[in-house]
């Protein structure tokens, strides 16, 4: 009746797990009740849930990657503690089997459910609004990408109450992976989760490629793009090209697991190596998904607070282009020790170390934009110089080891788990937290508080140092990655020195929240009523600040690049010719449920999968089906916005520049 | 090119580019065209596992040993053909006729479900002269590739009963139409990965 499910399931023994789970419970427990005794549930799943509005899904996205960064950041607090402790005899705290699962998750839930949403979140918020339109190509298929992603995350999180997670790794390796060396359900939990989420991020690929491709403004051609969109339409590209070979590897590792097949097995000719070749073609341009939106973030913060056009455009468009091509033949990186062969590590080290050219090429642009102008140090600038030292220093330990002699030293040692961290951290985390800084007065209508805000970049920012270097030298010192105790006493004082970071990051993920809630209760003394509160030069500023559900009244005509920019000046034509005519009703895309009906009947999918209970999984299927063809037979998508409510929305809200 | 500009009701002066937002018909093709791209990739990912595993046979079977050829050129002429009346059903979408609709999408559809039988009939046989997926990693991923694009038809023939459905409750609507053509360009991208198949798979079967 239940598969395998059975109260065996509920790690009633564990204490470190029972406690985790009484406080999730109560957590959540309260938020929900808060939200029930508030009357607060009409107003979300009117104005929330239902919302195929891309600024109301960027920012939900966001906030489930924040959500997510606290689960991801316990459990790299826990791995850090553990190696403080358990040096020469002393075992720490976790035993091996809890600790397996610790570094799995952390890998997976900070990659696919804490950058990947918030890097998503802010491309859904800010393409349309810098493309000057009115959302983005495909509004109902946006709310089915974030609620699938949403089902992957509560997946993944139900890992930790009933049943185990992977002992596996972030990636899952063969043949550990396969069934006859992880019986459990962990890796079952591990492969439905990114599957779902991994269908979502696909069609967010292609929502927004299609969007920044075929949905722009008036005059809006692609050399006046906003860099921004540049990164994020070279992210989904790599989307488009790089997610279904994931799910086809994920679903080669599922027909071995479910249906006795032999493609990584050890035995009947299965192939082990040919996963992992197979996983880093996804995962390298994964990498670069990441990155690149970040690197737009950086583009338009150094831009706008240094008062000037971004140096060098095109050469950073080429830059961009350049290195969304590259990123697909440097995957090998991953695996030089495999045994490939001198020929074949020699190119893809090359390679490798040719991508680092259009890099440097981005630093020097944003120094050049910087030299000679008036920069003003507001939070998301202190944000972009960090990353700038930060990721240079990371970049560079990443060409040292794309000399395979280098890194058949230090592959899978504490180096190399430095190293990414080094690009992770110093380049994604310090672009999506100054993207948050930058875009939340457009969001929500008020700044966030600058001192705060800094305060959380300087534990980030030393934080990550006192953290990561010391796993430099450990590295050196020969540390391997993913050890539950080590018999080197000689390492412990570095793996100290190493905690220390991880608690200072928490004070600064404690210090956002804080920031996030003196902001809101300050509002009133903060806001920007103007539209435009950094003095920007992208479209999303010339609208009220938050926009309409509609964006702009009327699609501005572009005729420049940093166009807003050229018409506050005066030095360009008004953005909107005609402006004096009357104002007509607006369609916007109606709200559906579709998205989080999806989602919960997805939820009983993956759910009865992993436990194998059949008639629970038939009825999944069937109800996701019956969801989607309920949606196929609605023809009234769209409702009309009359004239007058827009015009009155434009008389109480609309500052026009110059 | 002018021509197909002014069919879609803009300014052909004007570069395509810069004329703002493209009309639904034009993104809701464009973005599938995306999808079939990437639907494309992962096929790709199951050809490269079929192209380093198609010799692991482990001591059983070969594909020349269990392939028949004139089977499968009957398979591939049944859907290559379905891609023919798919078209012409496309282009009485156009025209907005009905009948001669019902007419080449239900000959589509038979030929899609001779194709999916026939493709069922081969995958029964082998398994029961003892060469299912599990018996090797050559068979695994010969099942996994064949059968994936057999999945794929399969769906596309459940999307066209939806489709028929759809014109025959809510008739010719702009939103009908598109998916129509949307239809259309799914169900040829599928020949086009099975003429791969059909050449790597069978043909290269050694």
């Amino acid at each position: 009746m239940f598969g395998r499910l059975s109260w065996a399931a509920i790690p009633f023994d564990q204490p470190i797990i029972m406690i985790t789970v009484a406080t999730v419970g109560i957590v959540l427990g309260s938020v929900l009740g808060l939200v029930t005794l508030k009357g607060w549930w009409p107003y979300l799943w009117r104005e929330w849930i239902t919302s195929v509005d891309h600024k109301r899904i960027g920012v939900m996205y966001m906030v489930l990657a924040l959500v997510m960064l606290i689960r991801g950041f316990s459990d790299a607090i826990m791995m850090r503690t553990q190696q403080a402790l358990a040096a020469g005899g002393a075992m720490g705290y976790l035993p091996p089997e809890h600790f397996d699962q610790i570094f799995s998750a952390h890998g997976t839930i900070m990659i696919f459910f804490m950058a990947m949403p918030f890097v998503i979140g802010l491309m859904n918020f800010a393409v349309p609004l810098q493309l000057g339109v009115r959302d983005v190509a495909f509004p109902v298929l946006n709310s089915v990408s974030f609620w699938l992603t949403a089902a992957g995350v509560l997946l993944i999180n139900l890992s930790l109450f009933i049943g185990e997670f992977a002992r596996t790794g972030w990636l899952a390796y063969p043949p550990l992976s396969e069934l006859a060396y992880s019986p459990g359900v962990g890796v079952d939990y591990y492969l439905w989760s990114l599957q779902i989420s991994g269908l979502g991020t696909l069609l967010s690929g292609i929502n927004l490629t299609t969007t920044i491709l075929k949905i722009r403004a008036p005059g809006m051609g692609y050399a006046r793009m906003p860099v921004f969109c540049w990164t994020a339409l070279a992210s989904n590209l790599l989307i488009v090209a790089a997610f279904p070979v994931l799910t086809a590897t994920f679903a080669m590792l599922l027909l071995d697991r479910y249906c006795d097949f032999h493609f990584f097995t050890n035995d009947l000719g299965g192939n082990p190596m040919m996963y992992v070749s197979l996983i880093w073609i996804w995962g390298h341009p994964e990498v670069y998904i990441l990155i690149l939106p970040a690197f737009g973030v950086f583009s338009e913060v150094v831009a706008t607070f240094s008062g000037k056009p971004l140096f060098g455009y095109r050469s950073m468009v080429l830059a961009t282009m350049a290195i969304c091509v590259l990123s697909f033949i440097v995957w090998l990186h991953h695996f030089f020790t495999m045994g490939a062969g001198a020929d074949v590590n020699a190119f893809f080290g090359i390679m490798t170390m040719i991508i680092a050219v259009p890099t440097g090429v981005k630093i020097f642009n944003w120094l050049f934009t910087l030299y000679g102008g008036r920069v003003r140090f507001t939070v998301p600038v202190y944000w972009t110089l960090g990353f700038m030292v930060t990721f240079v220093i990371g970049g560079m330990t990443g060409v040292l080891m794309a000399i395979p002699p280098a890194d058949f030293v230090l592959h899978n040692s504490l180096f190399l788990i430095a190293h990414f961290h080094n690009v992770a951290i110093g380049g994604v985390v310090f672009g999506v937290m100054a993207g948050y800084n930058y875009w939340f007065p457009k969001a929500f209508g008020f700044k966030l508080n600058e001192r705060l805000g800094k305060a959380v970049f300087w534990c980030w920012f030393f934080g990550f140092y006192l953290a990561f270097m010391p796993l430099y030298a450990l590295g050196l010192m020969g540390a391997t990655r993913r050890m539950q105790h080590y018999p080197d006493l000689n390492w412990q004082p570095l793996m100290q020195v190493a905690l220390s970071g991880a608690v200072l990051i928490f004070l600064g993920i404690v210090l956002t929240g804080v920031q996030l809630a003196v902001s809101i209760r300050a509002r009133g003394r903060n806001r920007d009523l103007t539209g435009d509160p950094w003095g920007g030069r992208t479209l999303e500023w010339a609208t009220p600040s938050p926009p309409p559900a509609w964006n702009f009244t009327r699609l501005p005509q572009v005729d420049r690049g940093d166009a807003y920019w050229a018409a506050k000046q005066g030095s360009g034509p008004a953005l909107v010719p005609g402006a004096e005519r009357p104002i007509g009703p607006v369609h916007v895309p109606r709200n559906t449920p579709v998205g989080v009906f999806v989602a919960f009947f997805v939820v009983m999918l993956g759910f009865a999968l992993i436990w194998r209970i059949e008639w629970l999984a038939v009825l999944g299927l069937i109800g996701a089906v019956a969801v989607a063809l309920w949606q196929a037979w609605q023809k009234d998508r769209e409702m009309i916005v009359a004239a007058d409510e827009v015009s009155n929305f434009e008389r109480l809200n609309v500052r026009r520049p110059a | 090119m002018s021509a197909t500009a002014e069919s879609l009701g803009v300014n052909p002066e004007v570069p395509i580019s810069l004329q703002g937002p493209a009309p639904a018909r034009v993104v809701a093709g464009f973005g599938f065209w995306l999808f079939l791209l990437s639907d494309i990739i992962l096929f790709a990912a199951l050809f490269a596992a079929y192209a380093v595993l198609s010799s692991a046979t482990a001591g059983g079977p070969t594909g020349a040993e269990l392939f028949d050829k004139r089977h499968v050129f009957m398979e591939t002429l049944c859907l290559l053909t379905s891609s023919v009346t798919c078209g012409f059903g496309t282009l009485a979408v156009t025209r907005t006729d009905a009948r001669s609709v019902y007419l080449w999408m239900m000959a589509t559809f038979a030929l899609g479900v001779a194709f999916v039988w026939m493709e069922l009939s081969e995958f029964v046989g082998m398994v029961s002269m003892g060469a299912g997926p599990s018996h090797s990693a050559f068979l695994s991923s010969f099942f996994a590739l064949v059968g994936t694009h057999g999945l794929h038809v399969s769906l596309g023939l459940a999307w066209l009963v939806i489709m028929l459905l759809q014109m025959s409750t809510i008739g010719f609507q702009p939103m009908v139409a598109r998916r129509f053509f949307c239809f259309g360009l799914f169900w040829h991208a599928l020949d086009i990965v099975w003429i791969g198949v059909f050449s790597i798979v069978y043909l290269g079967a050694h």
